[in-house]
């Protein structure tokens, strides 16, 4: 399910030429909005219609396999930590989802390593990562396991 | 041609795509490497890159040591036994015994999690995975990485891999160019830890036309996590061992949750279970692996393929049980919306609710992958404290190459780390990293300008070759003198998928195959000298190309190059259709000399963990 831009919606922003990880939303030249320039390298990820702050961008399902008359939409709102999806079948049906997206204020809890407590020479040749042993929440720190337990042969 | 500006980058470690692998070390480099200058080379956006682009529903690979779930053993020997006994168990264990500390730290940035409502613990969905709703998964760990690197350089497509020039087999740093702005990024660098994505579309896909986009694995990762290392002579390992999905038709939707937490299960078109009239075949093929708990993935493909094959199809998944429970079908459908929209939309295209009526499963064409339930990749150390002998040598994650190092897709024999896992292994990459920078000391990297420069008129040429040839003709795409990406790709999935053994030919393939394959791959790169390219788009399409016609043809030379049928259901091996464990319970490993392209392959031990 390609997606393709409404005309009369898009501003010609470019928030979806720069996140789609296919490279495929561009500018078109003459109407200076939005297009995708290659529908059959999209993998419907819905990056770039989450993206949109028009609702320009929407789906419709791959030619080869999916009759016309649907539609998923979706609303991702950051602020609000959700994201809501309407499913549209071909004959009326609806559904309508709600979905966390983060539990914390967006960005706000993830560390500056950089500031953190410098490690020591000891710790930098250890096998610990970044806040092990603790992290693992495990008593005995990081498990390992005697070299001599790794034998050639045919074991199930 | 227009005359690209050349952008200069000189680091101590460059991380090669910005996708669970490459975030993950670009975060932990920066604790452990606090004065060194760390740089992310991406190809898209790395808000938004790589497999978890879309977001994920589970994390796959949890081992919940705290609540004793699992630990590290248990771990391999699901790996190993899911892989017909073929892992590096050294590598699976040493990322089994981290994993937990990584998955910790997504619940602290915020990644929402299920709990279990009796024990307040992670929800289940299997043995392994745990639930969450994950549509932010990707852009909530890219936060991470921002933080920690110095820049993070976007929409650079990374062609080459530099080496050193006053040390043999040591690598020097990576170029690329810049898709939107066509600058040419040389990128100096002390180590080299490749994130990149494993490979999509060198099998010729079920969907065709408009809906070939719509591959199981993303698109966009085009084996560069091969073709990199690949290219400066990296010893690769188990590439044969391609994958293929059982998967919702058509949206390529994901069924585990569906097993395990949904408890819905397939049958046959005419509503009979048939896994186990399948059984005494398959033991004769495979002996005593088929009696194996859980049943290998692959075997229970083949189970699939042959009920098909026999006249029974199509298989579905019967929903119709489970969904008239609420909770279910909530789960069943947000399942989608949060990985694999497109199921959502096939579904909703074909009036198929699978609340009143049983879905239909497919079996995908394969993969080359290193991360879900296989382990292609580069052969690499592993960590010194457990690893066997000819397992360690020196840095743990580091290639056969000084100084490259891998994560994610592109290091072989680490199957089932998924995406904590993958993010997990570009931690231990980066440590391991950081150390050789340090014990680099005052030992400089040469790289000079003619290494450089000679790059730079090989990356470019497609625009150049496509500028002269248009002009031969009138219009079309028609042309003598270059051929264009997306047909060069068409040509390379056609011969993938008829002589490695794709869709077309029910995953069979055989020795005069291979070598007709092989045949067909050597004119294929020749021609690939000629691709055009109309503008930048097109020169990323044929650089994703050349990666992917490298990767197939070390996955050709694997598939020679093991004689026995190790994974029925994943592929066959026409000329050696049963398992052969007294020759070849080994992994493979293959080399290209950078110089001739020659291949030269070898058999390296299994060491298994044993009790």
């Amino acid at each position: 399910m390609p997606t393709f831009v409404y005309m009369t919606r898009c501003d010609g922003c470019g928030y979806c030429v720069d996140i789609c990880p296919s490279d495929i939303m561009h500018i078109d030249e003459t109407y200076r909005r939005a297009m995708n320039i290659e529908p059959n390298m999209c993998w419907e990820c819905y990056s770039c219609v989450k993206a949109c702050p028009t609702n320009a961008i929407d789906v419709r399902g791959y030619a080869d396999f999916a009759p016309l008359g649907h539609s998923v939409r979706v609303r991702r709102e950051e602020e609000k930590g959700t994201i809501s999806w309407k499913i549209k079948f071909r004959d009326g049906r609806e559904k309508d989802f709600v979905s966390p997206i983060t539990t914390q204020p967006w960005g706000e809890k993830i560390p500056r390593l950089a500031e953190t407590e410098v490690p020591d020479t000891e710790a930098l040749n250890s096998e610990l990562l970044y806040d092990e042993p603790q992290g693992l929440e495990i008593d005995g720190g990081l498990p390992t396991v005697s070299k001599d337990k790794f034998k050639q042969g045919v074991y199930y | 041609m227009p005359k690209f500006k050349t952008v200069f980058e000189d680091c101590d470690i460059l991380v090669v795509g910005g996708g669970m692998g490459g975030t993950g070390a670009a975060y932990e480099a920066r604790y452990w490497g606090r004065d060194m200058r760390i740089v992310v080379a991406e190809k898209a956006n790395i808000d938004r890159s790589g497999a978890v682009a879309q977001g994920l529903y589970a994390i796959n690979c949890y081992m919940g040591m705290r609540w004793d779930e699992n630990q590290p053993e248990d771990h391999v020997r699901y790996a190993r036994n899911d892989l017909m006994g073929m892992v590096r168990e050294d590598l699976a264990y040493d990322m089994a015994r981290h994993v937990d500390s990584t998955v910790h730290q997504f619940d602290e940035w915020g990644l929402p999690f299920m709990k279990d409502p009796e024990t307040g613990r992670y929800q289940r969905e299997g043995k392994w995975q745990v639930m969450i709703h994950g549509e932010s998964y990707k852009p909530i760990v890219a936060e991470a990485a921002k933080n920690s690197a110095d820049k993070v350089y976007n929409r650079i497509m990374v062609t080459h891999l530099l080496v050193d020039e006053s040390k043999p087999n040591r690598v020097g740093g990576a170029v690329g160019f810049n898709v939107r702005t066509g600058d040419y990024h040389v990128f100096r660098a002390k180590a080299v830890i490749v994130g990149a994505g494993g490979a999509s579309h060198i099998f010729k896909p079920r969907s065709v036309g408009e809906g070939m986009g719509r591959t199981w694995y993303a698109p966009w990762s085009s084996a560069s996590a091969y073709a990199l290392p690949i290219e400066v002579g990296a010893k690769m390992t188990q590439m044969e061992n391609r994958i293929v999905l059982c998967r919702f038709k058509d949206g390529y939707g994901p069924v585990g949750a569906y097993f395990l937490h949904l408890k819905t299960y397939t049958q046959n078109a005419y509503g009979e279970e048939y896994e186990s009239k399948w059984y005494d075949h398959t033991k004769e093929l495979v002996g005593e692996y088929i009696d194996h708990h859980p049943t290998p993935t692959c075997l229970r493909n083949h189970a699939f393929l042959e009920e098909v094959k026999a006249g029974r199809g199509p298989i579905h998944m019967v929903t119709k049980e489970a969904f008239q429970d609420p909770h279910k079908e909530v789960v069943g459908w947000e399942n989608f919306l949060g990985m694999t929209v497109g199921q959502a939309v096939v579904w909703a295209a074909q009036d198929i609710d699978p609340k009143y009526t049983n879905p239909e499963l497919t079996t995908s064409e394969p993969y080359v992958m290193g991360s879900h339930a296989t382990c292609s990749g580069a052969w690499a150390s592993g960590p010194e404290d457990i690893s066997p002998d000819e397992y360690q040598w020196g840095y743990n994650r580091m290639m056969t190459v000084d100084g490259l190092f891998g994560a994610g897709d592109a290091l072989g024999g680490t199957a089932h780390a998924f995406s904590s896992g993958s993010f997990t292994e570009g931690r231990l990459a980066a440590k391991a990293a950081v150390k050789y920078v340090r014990d680099l000391k005052n030992d400089q990297i040469k790289v000079t300008e003619q290494q450089f420069e000679v790059l730079r008129e090989t990356i470019y040429k497609p625009l150049e070759t496509y500028k002269v040839g248009r002009n031969e003709i009138v219009g079309g795409t028609v042309s003598p003198s270059y051929i264009l990406p997306i047909q060069g790709l068409h040509r390379l999935e056609k011969l993938m998928d008829e002589y490695c053994g794709g869709i077309t030919v029910n995953y069979m393939t055989n020795e005069p195959l291979l070598l007709r394959g092989l045949d067909l791959m050597k004119t294929l790169h020749e021609d690939l000298e000629y691709l055009g390219a109309e503008d930048l788009h097109q020169l990323q399409r044929a650089w994703e190309l050349k990666h992917r016609a490298i990767a197939s043809e070390c996955v050709l030379q694997h598939t020679l190059f093991r004689q026995e049928t190790r994974w029925p259901g994943y592929y066959y091996r026409g000329d050696h259709m049963k398992l052969d464990d007294e020759n070849w319970h080994v992994l493979t490993l293959s080399h290209r000399d950078p110089e001739s392209g020659e291949w030269t392959m070898e058999k390296a031990p299994v060491y298994h963990l044993v009790d």
